[in-house]
């Protein structure tokens, strides 16, 4: 690719850190700034760092058990004791208990973690998360986390950047996450394979950092090695508020190279669904006509206090239908806590939801509302794949807060009154 | 690295992780048997059958969804020892390489049971069942030497770059 000296947000967070006039297709070796495991990818991690006799770099790791916790069977157990043995052997103090942690991705942005310009990977897919706060993050291995236990530092091949512009508004009801499916939706489950989609336009003003968190969570789900936002002064409000340490926004320079770009005007988007059993087959939730029998609010993309606030107010007075199981499982202990304290939880509970503290629970069907064979979920997770949430035969399909509420009172999939609007 | 020789299984588009390894089997004492596990949900009793050596052909974004590296753990466990696909999703790429899964980005006409060689120093690929050849571009430099010294773990242990 040709360099012309002006670089995307991709390429600067990239050269910063590998102290490399570094442009797409390079490859690099990049200093770390924090390396995420949660447990179920923390054991193999553990076993590799430790087969290698290193020192470590204990500073940069974070632990956080969220998979299967509170543990959900013997084997997670053991499991979950590895990684409390580890971090008392290695004395690791950025592990984060059941109770006082949650989903990884909302604990690394509670915590301070993600910062503008900082490189962070995680074994997990989707450490993408945390791009909607200016940061380079992306998801890797276990070995190659364990590489960054030991190092500090890990190879990367810089990537071509698909600029979004966005302009206008969201009209009510309308979300991130109806903007990230029909964006997947329009450039399929491998749109932007080792890419980055790098977000920008006048519309950013009227997409709020959680809806940020939002897409840039679901980016992995276009096989986006990142997306990220530039950092605007809702991004700076945010960061001063979490943030640990020092860290400095990367703008992208005017004359850098993208290798597409795509244009989505705020204003046209209405709720969305992904139908199973690909995030990419998005249609208007209008179109859709599917009976449900289990409705789960929560997970990293849309487990936060604003997607519940949303959520309370359009069921707020009103019940579960009832051949409806709802399940509400704010994505971390701090959006509980809040959530708690504005009396979401209380409304919830009065609906006849079932309310748990913060666990990726049903989101990969491991514990906590698997489905059985033939049964339907309305979720606001971000993968719908088969078997993702249980039975090979079960369906799962993405959708809003919104929409995932007022399908739960409807028992069928619809959008909430006024959406739209 | 030598040539492979082994019977293929065919597989589609976006095959994703879940698929390959089911969440519910993540938990570390099934670390050495995940092979046991592969395909359970959509292809019940192929860990039984794959004959070691076996090659996995599929389309685009082969390892699409969660980073879990038991995903090319399970399929070498199993037996498979390459898949080709016509692309890869990144994060399972990298893992593939970093655990010894060859990984090798090729449109190829094949069906369930042909006999497949694949010959990574003149990058083809033969189709012996069927009498066809194909062709594909050799690894970037950087990642044939991950290759060649059995992932970054293994890289990083040789060079002794980090012991104390
Ligand atoms: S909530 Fe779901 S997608 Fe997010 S980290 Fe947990 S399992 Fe993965």
């Amino acid at each position: 690719m040709k360099q012309t000296g002006a670089k995307t947000i991709s390429e600067k967070i990239l050269s910063n850190k590998s102290k490399l006039d570094a442009y797409a297709g390079d490859i690099v070796e990049a200093e770390v700034d924090y390396v995420m495991v949660n447990d179920v990818t923390a054991p193999l991690a553990f076993k590799e760092f430790e087969a290698l006799g290193s020192e470590i770099h204990r500073e940069k790791i974070v632990l956080v058990p969220d998979h299967f916790v509170p543990n959900k069977d013997i084997a997670s157990a053991e499991q979950a004791a590895e990684m409390r043995r580890f971090a008392k052997r290695w004395k690791i103090d950025n592990y984060f208990e059941v109770g006082r942690g949650g989903v990884c991705h909302q604990v690394m942005v509670d915590e301070g973690f993600v910062a503008p310009g900082r490189l962070i990977i995680g074994a997990d897919s989707h450490t993408c998360t945390y791009g909607a706060l200016n940061a380079f993050a992306t998801g890797v291995g276990s070995s190659e986390a364990a590489a960054v236990f030991a190092e500090g530092k890990l190879w990367f091949k810089v990537p071509g950047s698909i600029k979004v512009q966005l302009e206008g508004a969201m009209r009510k009801y309308v979300s991130g996450k109806d903007l990230i499916i029909k964006l997947i939706t329009d450039i399929g489950v491998d749109g932007a394979n080792y890419k980055t989609l790098e977000f920008a336009g006048k519309g950013l003003a009227n997409l709020p950092v959680s809806d940020r968190l939002t897409v840039s969570n679901m980016a992995v789900e276009a096989g986006g090695k990142a997306g990220i936002f530039p950092a605007d002064s809702d991004t700076l409000h945010f960061v001063r508020k979490f943030a640990k340490g020092k860290w400095e926004k990367v703008d992208p320079d005017a004359e850098a190279i993208y290798i597409d770009e795509r244009d989505y005007s705020l204003d046209d988007l209405v709720p969305m669904v992904a139908m199973p059993h690909l995030p990419e087959n998005g249609k208007p939730v209008s179109e859709v006509d599917v009976e449900i029998d289990q409705a789960f609010l929560g997970s990293c993309t849309n487990g936060r206090i604003e997607d519940l606030r949303i959520a309370a107010e359009i069921i707020k007075g009103k019940k579960v239908a009832p051949s409806v199981r709802m399940i509400v499982v704010p994505a971390s202990s701090l959006i509980y806590r809040q959530a708690d304290e504005e009396g979401l939880l209380a409304i919830f509970v009065k609906a006849g939801a079932f309310v748990s503290g913060p666990t990726c629970a049903a989101c990969l069907g491991g514990h906590m509302g698997v489905l059985a064979k033939g049964e339907r979920c309305v979720s606001t997770t971000n993968r719908n794949f088969v078997g993702r949430m249980g039975h090979k035969e079960s369906e799962v399909y993405l959708a809003s807060p919104a929409v995932v509420t007022a399908s739960a009172i409807a028992g069928r999939i619809v959008a909430p009154k006024g959406a739209g609007a | 690295m030598k040539a492979l020789r082994g019977r293929v299984w065919k597989f589609g588009d976006h095959v994703d992780t879940d698929q390959i390894i089911p969440a519910e089997r993540l938990t570390s004492d099934n670390n050495e048997r995940l092979g046991s596990y592969l395909f359970e949900k959509v292809r019940p009793g192929m860990s039984t059958s794959v004959k070691k050596g076996d090659i996995i052909v599929a389309g685009r974004n082969f390892g699409c969804g969660s980073s879990r590296e038991h995903a090319p753990r399970a399929l070498l466990q199993a037996g498979i020892v390459a898949v080709v696909a016509e692309s890869f999703a990144r994060i399972f790429y990298r893992n593939a390489i970093n655990v010894g899964l060859l990984p090798v980005e090729c449109k190829v006409q094949a069906d369930e049971g042909d006999m497949l060689t694949i010959d990574v120093e003149k990058g083809k690929i033969i189709n012996e069942t069927k009498g066809t050849e194909s062709t594909f571009a050799p690894f970037p430099p950087f990642v044939q030497e991950l290759m060649d010294k059995g992932g970054l773990i293994a890289k990083i242990k040789e060079e002794k770059r980090c012991i104390k």
